[in-house]
């Protein structure tokens, strides 16, 4: 056995004596922390529901009571109304969960703790304990970002994008403590991811099993390794700027004023340098995991497996040279828009591709639409039109009109919610037996599925023609605007799905608990898939295998010919499959 | 309530509706390609008894295919865009006869500065106005934007006009109205509290009444 093999962590004994502390709070079993990541982040991503509700309600009912709103205090919303300066909370608060406390970690947080040993052949992660302080320290950040509400002036005020200098400056934002919490937070979520990607990326490239070549890795753990990477690069530009911002605020620095020397510009080529990967970290995960369930739903191989890997790698590396498209209007030098519309537009390539080797995968399979395959094909019909609207703004005349419009506000929702939620609703009801033991509600999780891509569509599409009319993002009041008046009907009617769209997600959260406590109990292999991770018995013991599985093949025989049934494990041998040669000894 | 673009006020207009248009027809075409070849192979290949998927692992020719088209469309796309660019935003695309108006940003309203009888900014007949835009129809005007304190954006819809004023930098954009008529702007960027009004009426006068309001307004005359 080579010394790597060694480092890795211990295989299953069969006394697990760990206490209860260790085994579900303090634990360093990778599965654990996943599960971990995904109820801190469904609270997350359902408080970041909530706060939409807010905004939706204002720009539907702008001025009038809020039901419940009595609740809130005087500086928020005094007798229900939403004040200006609460609504702003609202729209940065909302973002900035739903990016960072949400998406981000369930599906990275979530998914690469849990599936990349368990698809890879891995006792665990390279790094156990690093990996539960990278728990911890998120729940940290979670706990000031959420606190920030709570401080006097309320949470921060100046977008999710924090441009400065209103986010530098108190005086001209009225936040302050709020700005400084957020500061704080955005530098350990940093922190968090870093030290997540950190691990993602050594487990895959040194924990796989024998036989688990580059190119017999499931997509999902291929998208995984590549949004690791950009993690890995990408967080620290956002700490380092979040940094600068909180000296800016707290010591007298002036990074970002003008005044003393500094660049206004300056914070957003830091912001979108980072915050450009960032939009590939927030769907390549959901890319995978739904590769590998319109697969097991098609019950065919993937269509153009090395050309779906190349565009996961493609969009990684294009990933960094766009970010110049957050800021045609911005007074950057208008050559440098040419620049970065040329390359924005080319990475709508691979993403092209990938869409296309979806539709092959269905291509004369024989389709099985169990939830997972009903919430990834809706993720493939709903990522293309966020795919297409962004040539809109891509287009740098069009996006003079369209810029900071709800044009944007469409694409970026078609893109995070018909895409990454809806990749998500696919992930969490595809492994929720291998988590917990059981089978998530079928009739349920289609109602779910059915309705929420019906009021999805409801609330998002119409935002297109209202950012055609020129509807600013981020206003208070769009009754204020003469040539916004005629819309209203439009926000009204927006108002009422977006609640239709929130009141359904109520099934899924009732769905998720009940099938928790009184669910089906699963078999070992529901959905007849040939992953490693289904192998292993419901739920997975602390350190997964025995002996580690040997790997054969790629993850994708499905409906090979000869085969006795149409599905065709990774690690079950036919007896003309060779045996992997043995890992390389590590060089000294 | 229109479901399409605003009214066409100004020269841009016309060049970045009909580049809407053409996005809106290529993506339109890839939309329905993709959309309707979802429902059809759902439907067509549903799992049913007796049916078994066909095992293939792809097909280079259709990769290669469904690689080069996007990649033309969209390279073709970006040069055409970059033509017109080029011709509203470029770094000397303002023209030389332009009528210069400086515009002054801070929270949260707009000071636009008028070069006044002698056409020209920083003379003593200059006059500066609260929240009040004027210009002169069919004739290329120059606004020169800078800000007090945070970032906001000069946008007006009609025009097609956006730009952002960023405090420490002067930034120039241009515009031609075509419509004479009353109109209004808004603030793009979150600005602050008041962001949400921060607008301003927009007037495009032909030039004989501009020539007149220029003229009252130069005797200090009421707004």
């Amino acid at each position: 056995m080579s010394s790597l093999a060694a480092a890795a962590p211990r295989a299953p004994t069969h006394h697990d004596d760990r206490t209860f502390v260790q085994k579900y709070i303090f634990s360093t079993d990778h599965k654990i922390i996943g599960i971990q990541f995904l109820f801190l982040s469904l609270l997350f991503l359902f408080l970041g529901g909530v706060l939409a509700m807010q905004i939706r309600w204002q720009l539907g009912f702008p001025g009038q009571p809020m039901p419940g709103g009595g609740i809130l205090p005087e500086t928020m919303a005094p007798g229900g109304v939403i004040l200006p300066e609460y609504y702003i909370q609202l729209v940065t608060m909302h973002g900035t969960f739903m990016v960072f406390f949400a998406i981000m970690p369930l599906l990275v947080g979530v998914f690469a703790n849990f599936l990349i040993p368990l698809k890879i052949g891995a006792h665990d992660m390279a790094f156990p304990r690093i990996n539960m302080a990278s728990f911890w320290t998120a729940f940290l950040a979670g706990a000031v970002m959420f606190a920030s509400f709570f401080v006097p002036n309320g949470a921060a005020r100046a977008g999710w994008t924090m441009y400065a200098p209103l986010s530098a400056r108190p005086d001209l934002s009225g936040a302050d403590y709020g700005q400084i919490c957020w500061c704080i937070s955005i530098v350990l979520l940093g922190l968090s991811s870093i030290l997540g990607s950190l691990n993602y990326i050594t487990t895959i490239i040194n924990l796989r099993a024998p036989g688990m070549t580059w190119f017999r890795m499931p997509l999902s753990v291929w998208c995984l390794f590549v949004t690791a990477i950009l993690g890995l690069l990408a967080l620290p530009v956002l700490s380092g700027a979040a940094i600068m911002l909180l000296f800016d605020q707290t010591l007298g620095t002036h990074f970002f004023d003008p005044g003393a020397g500094g660049q206004v510009l300056l914070w957003q080529h830091l912001f979108w340098f980072f915050g450009h990967p960032e939009v590939y970290i927030l769907i390549l995960p959901g890319m995978g995991m739904v590769s590998d369930i319109i697969a097991n739903g098609s019950r065919k191989p993937i269509f153009g497996y090395h050309s779906m890997v190349f565009a996961i790698v493609g969009i990684g590396f294009l990933g960094w040279i766009v970010w110049g498209h957050h800021m045609f209007m911005s007074g950057m030098n208008p050559t440098l828009g040419s620049t970065f519309m040329v390359t924005t537009m080319i990475i709508a390539v691979p993403s092209a591709i990938k869409v296309f080797n979806w539709m092959g995968t269905m291509w004369r399979g024989n389709l099985h639409f169990h939830v997972p395959m009903l919430n990834a094909v809706g993720f493939v019909a709903m990522f293309v039109i966020g795919g297409l609207s962004g040539v809109f703004m891509a287009a740098t005349p069009i996006d003079m009109h369209i810029h900071d419009t709800y044009f944007i506000v469409a694409h970026l929702h078609y893109v995070l919610f018909g895409g990454s939620l809806f990749a998500l609703f696919a992930g969490i009801t595809y492994w929720f037996p291998k988590m917990f033991g059981k089978m998530m509600n079928e009739p349920i999780g289609k109602i779910h599925f059915w309705l929420t891509m019906l009021f999805f569509n409801l609330v998002f599409f119409p935002m297109h023609i209202l950012g055609m009319a020129g509807h600013m993002r981020r206003i208070y009041d769009p009754t204020q605007y003469e040539w916004l008046k005629g819309y209203q009907p439009m926000n009204h009617f927006i108002t009422l799905a977006a609640f239709a769209l929130f009141a359904t997600q109520f099934l899924f959260i009732w769905n998720f608990v009940w099938s928790l406590f009184k669910g089906r109990k699963a078999e070992q292999n529901p959905w007849r898939d040939n992953g490693l991770e289904w192998t292993l018995p419901n739920p997975a013991p602390h350190g997964n295998w025995e002996k580690v599985p040997t790997v054969y093949r790629g993850p994708y025989e499905y409906s090979l010919p000869g085969a006795p049934d149409d599905w065709y494990p990774q690690s079950s041998k036919l007896p003309n499959d060779r045996e992997p040669a043995p890992a390389p000894a590590p060089a000294h | 309530m229109s479901w399409w673009l605003p009214l066409k006020a100004s020269t841009f207009a016309g060049e970045i509706d009909g580049l809407f248009t053409a996005v809106l027809i290529i993506t339109g075409i890839a939309f329905v390609v993709v959309e309707f070849g979802l429902v059809w192979f759902s439907l067509k290949y549903r799992s049913r008894p007796g049916r078994a998927a066909y095992y293939t692992h792809g097909n280079t020719k259709a990769e290669i295919i469904w690689t080069a088209i996007p990649a033309v469309t969209v390279v073709a796309l970006g040069l055409i865009s970059n033509h017109y660019w080029k011709q509203m935003k470029g770094r000397d695309s303002v023209p030389a006869d332009s009528y210069p108006i400086g515009v002054h940003a801070k929270q949260f309203e707009w000071q636009y500065t008028y070069p006044g009888p002698d056409g020209k900014l920083g003379t003593t007949d200059d006059y500066t106005i609260r929240n009040q835009l004027h210009v002169p129809v069919n004739r290329n005007v120059v606004v020169i934007l800078t800000s007090e304190d945070v970032i906001h954006s000069f946008f007006v819809p009609v025009f097609r006009v956006k730009q952002d004023a960023v405090p420490g930098l002067t930034i120039r954009a241009w515009f031609n109205a075509t419509v004479p008529g009353e109109y209004e702007l808004g603030c793009a960027e979150l600005c602050g509290m008041g962001h949400y009004k921060m607008r301003t009426r927009v007037t495009v006068h032909t030039q004989v009444d501009f020539d007149a309001w220029v003229k009252t307004q130069a005797q200090g005359g009421s707004e």
